[in-house]
């Protein structure tokens, strides 16, 4: 097969076919289809209510589709269609190929639980059982995410809220995923800790060899991170190119407003 | 007596036929929680409202009925319990884990081997052993349903993380039948080994929270542990005060306000058939009452 000679990088790892998702008489999605490359940044960007974050949703399974689908390459190189996965294989493929970090990190993190435990988690639910290699692995990742290790048995809690968001990202990243889904990693934090956490991600995404699909409203973290650019408003994709393409000559009218909106530096 | 005015073990028969169909079930899928009707019972909740209901349901005119409270046949909630039962269902009592058929207890395994044709009773307050980790009654079904139990790690990870060693001592999950993860309620982790392979039927009643579980004979319960951390029942470092046991789960008892205590077997029947048999502690009552009893004798011959 012609499929075989192609290098692994060369196939697409994430393939979203005309998807949609309506509540009732509300689309919240339509008919969004791209394909999505192993170690590939796509930002989706777009208002409030554009239907960025319900894609999101329907990219990562935990919505069912009003039509279209999404197919994904796992770990055995079989690409599968997310639909036909049971849900014990789809829960773990999230724990294990995937990440997801939310904007909000006490929904994706356990905040009564001390820092080592929220990382070694993953781990303990693949099936680690040595206290001391969860323990070192975690220690060696909050050190990767530039979190103090004496700080490894408080709990989240007692966190800030940018170090609570790289914690959120080492406790995904464990597992070493393929694929990291990210619903606006830096909405709520302060233009400084937004810039360290943005380059953090940034250099943590090219050494792992991510891929990532992130949500946001900010033109300035896709500027920096992504690769691609998927522009949406009222649910659908109205743009989409490349990143720089995109955001210095931008050709839809909706594009250029929202670019224009930026205030110069 | 007023025993008339009730039917056999307080209970009618259609609730006894609810509780032993989820009895069954929970026996066919070991470490299953069963939901059942749970109702109202002539006592608070907490004081052993599942058990009561377990024990009703399954305990017929020719059983002999034990209930123990902590391991012991004297505290308030066992006498109580046995007398309930003593009065709704005219059954025979006993004090002797040898003779009963069906054990009620809180919070204990008896000390003496169980054997086949016994049924123990476990009154549970939280069946739920992912409770205080995963909040979400939904989530941990599904937890249940897929064996997804990475969470309950986390729980003896932070015990090590914060004490050096895996503290929790009572309430210690274990895995039943290579699958389900149980919380045992809330008995000494020092009890679990006695689950395993165990030849007596073990129920668990969780009145408030309305669920049943059970764990057939010879089933295998493992203890959960880590590799470099592995599970050890916790007992104190000091033989019973009374009857002198070195492998008996102890109860502290604190004597005075200067920081005197002693420990005591937990199973009171355990230790007083030592004491009959003749064992005695560093602070057992016997030599004295021998002396009184010799002092009497004394005086009546002469």
């Amino acid at each position: 097969m012609a499929d075989q000679d192609l290098r692994d990088t060369d196939r697409p790892l994430l393939v979203a076919k005309s998807l949609s998702k309506s509540y009732g008489r509300i689309a919240a999605c339509r008919d969004v289809s791209f394909s999505l490359y192993p170690g590939e940044v796509l930002a989706i960007v777009g208002e409030s209510g554009s239907g960025k974050s319900t894609l999101l949703q329907l990219l990562s399974g935990q919505l069912a589709a009003s039509g279209g689908h999404v197919s994904y390459r796992m770990r055995d190189g079989v690409t599968r269609d997310l639909a036909t996965l049971g849900e014990a294989e789809r829960r773990f493929l999230f724990r294990t190929d995937w990440g997801f970090v939310h904007q909000d990190p006490a929904q994706g993190l356990r905040m009564a639980v001390s820092a080592g435990a929220n990382v070694g988690e993953r781990l303990m639910a693949v099936g680690w059982n040595h206290y001391g290699r969860i323990r070192d692995t975690a220690s060696d990742w909050l050190g990767r995410v530039e979190i103090d290790i004496a700080r490894i048995d408080d709990a989240p809690r007692t966190y800030s809220g940018g170090m609570r968001q790289r914690l959120q990202i080492a406790r995904n990243l464990v597992t070493e995923p393929r694929l990291v889904f990210m619903d606006e990693p830096t909405g709520g934090l302060d233009v400084s800790v937004q810039a360290r956490l943005l380059d953090l991600l940034r250099g943590l995404v090219a050494e792992l060899h991510l891929a990532v699909i992130i949500v946001t409203h900010d033109l300035v973290v896709a500027r920096l991170l992504s690769h691609r650019v998927m522009v949406m408003k009222d649910g659908r994709v109205i743009e989409t190119g490349l990143t720089d393409q995109v955001l210095d000559d931008p050709r839809e009218p909706y594009t250029q407003l929202l670019v224009s909106s930026i205030l110069p530096p | 007596m007023n025993a008339p005015a009730y039917n056999f073990a307080y209970l009618d028969e259609q609730t006894k036929r609810m509780i032993r169909r989820a009895i069954l079930k929970a026996i066919a899928i070991p470490g299953y929680q069963v939901p059942f009707a749970s109702r109202e019972m002539p006592m608070p909740y907490g004081w052993g409202t599942g058990g009561v209901q377990v024990t009703a349901a399954i305990l017929g005119p020719q059983d002999v009925l034990k209930v123990i409270d902590q391991g012991s046949d004297d505290t308030t909630n066992a006498i109580s319990i046995r007398k309930f039962f003593a009065k709704t269902a005219g059954v025979a009592t006993t004090t002797s884990t040898e003779e009963a058929s069906v054990i009620q207890t809180r919070h204990r395994i008896p000390e003496a081997a169980l054997h086949a044709n016994q049924v123990l009773v476990y009154q549970v307050p939280i069946p739920e052993p992912l409770r205080f980790l995963e909040p979400r009654e939904t989530e941990t079904r599904r937890m249940h349903a897929l064996a997804e139990y990475g969470l309950m790690h986390v729980k003896l990870y932070e015990d090590i993380a914060r004490f050096g060693h895996i503290a929790t001592a009572y309430a210690y999950p274990v895995k039943v039948n290579a699958r389900y993860v149980m919380d045992p309620s809330p008995t000494p982790k020092f009890d679990n080994p006695k689950m395993d392979n165990c030849p007596a039927l073990q129920l668990f009643g969780a009145g408030r929270e309305k669920r049943i579980y059970a764990i057939p004979p010879y089933t295998q319960v493992v203890s959960l542990d880590f590799e470099d951390h592995p599970f050890e029942p916790y007992r104190f470092n000091a033989p019973c005060a009374l009857c002198g046991a070195e492998n008996s789960y102890l109860d502290e008892i604190v004597t005075d306000d200067k920081g005197s205590r002693m420990f005591v077997c937990s199973d009171s029947d355990f230790c007083e058939g030592r004491q009959a048999e003749g064992h005695h502690g560093a602070l057992s009552a016997a030599p004295y009452k021998d002396k009184a009893q010799g002092e009497a004798q004394g005086k009546d011959n002469g």
